[in-house]
């Protein structure tokens, strides 16, 4: 019987692809994203293949203060709906950095223009992509000092130097400009 | 996002970046990374599982306070699907023979779509 076959093949262990869930495999389990992306639009006929940001080096700063006295900020790559930007938010495109009130983004943003999973998976739910509520419950419970009362805004730039350059510093006035102490960085 | 974390870095400014795109942040080169092993789109959690979307922040603030080097990657428990979590990964972006001219069709509709939406926007200009 067909059912008693697939049932079987659970028994061992096997998913439906035939993999294990455990145990040995010839590649990495979690996507490369880098790898994948190449073949895909070389399969597209794009025959230049995106050159991903590569670093040896790292900075690292450590907490000044008890994060229980940090105001933390967060950034998210997704933006407003064009047309529904809230007031100084910049309508311009192609985008720019911008800074809002979390209060704004309550509703939710727009992401539908940026590269995620559609097929599996949705952006309805804003914490599970700028965790405004889940990190504001941790300032209510004193495990962090405050959440900022802005957020900041990133285009998902096919320029590095102009992410660097020109996007990051604004990102970086801003925060100073609120008090943010840390920041939280969410890239859809 | 990864070059964001790095410029902040260097100003002073501890980060955590919490996220989905394994290779793309490490490769990147940032201070403190939380993982989670999710289809683009969620990296703070799965819609409507709250107590999981605490979880994931709650790793990143652990990391604030306990990273003592950079590169320091955390993967959180999570996975997508229990019963069979190679389902979504091999769905996206696939490319193989099934599909592999109607990609290339794709790609080459995109070109001409662009190439006239820039010789109008000459016409337009001139």
């Amino acid at each position: 019987m067909a059912v008693t076959e697939r049932s079987g093949q659970q028994k061992n262990g096997r998913q439906g692809n035939g993999r294990k869930p455990d145990g040995r495999r010839a590649y990495r389990s979690y996507l490369s994203y880098i790898d994948k992306s190449r073949e895909y639009y070389g399969a597209h006929g794009y025959p230049q293949p995106y050159q991903w940001a590569y670093n040896h080096e790292v900075a690292f700063t450590p907490l000044s203060k008890p994060l229980s006295e940090c105001t933390v900020g967060l950034v998210t790559t997704s933006f407003f709906r064009a047309g529904s930007e809230p007031a100084g938010v910049p309508a311009a495109r192609p985008k720019r950095p911008y800074a809002a009130r979390c209060d704004d983004a309550l509703e939710g943003l727009y992401n539908n223009d940026l590269f995620w999973d559609k097929d599996n998976t949705h952006t309805e739910d804003l914490d599970t992509y700028l965790p405004i509520n889940r990190l504001r419950e941790f300032a209510a419970e004193g495990r962090i000092g405050a959440v900022s009362e802005r957020f900041y805004g990133i285009p998902t730039d096919y320029s590095h130097r102009r992410t660097q350059r020109n996007d990051s510093p604004h990102i970086e006035e801003w925060m100073r400009e609120d008090g943010v102490d840390v920041a939280f960085l969410v890239p859809l | 996002m990864g070059l964001v974390a790095r410029h902040l870095e260097e100003a002073g400014i501890p980060t955590v970046v919490a996220g989905s795109a394994r290779d793309i942040v490490e490769e990147c080169g940032v201070a403190r990374f939380v993982f989670t092993d999710f289809p683009l789109g969620n990296p703070t959690g799965k819609p409507g599982d709250v107590a999981m979307q605490r979880d994931i922040v709650g790793t990143g603030l652990d990391l604030l306070e306990r990273a003592w080097l950079p590169r320091t990657t955390v993967q959180t428990p999570y996975v997508w699907e229990a019963d069979d979590n190679d389902g979504w990964r091999d769905h996206f972006m696939r490319v193989d023979d099934s599909n592999r001219a109607a990609l290339a069709a794709a790609g080459e509709a995109r070109r001409r779509d662009q190439a006239a939406a820039k010789t109008d926007g000459r016409a337009r200009t001139t």
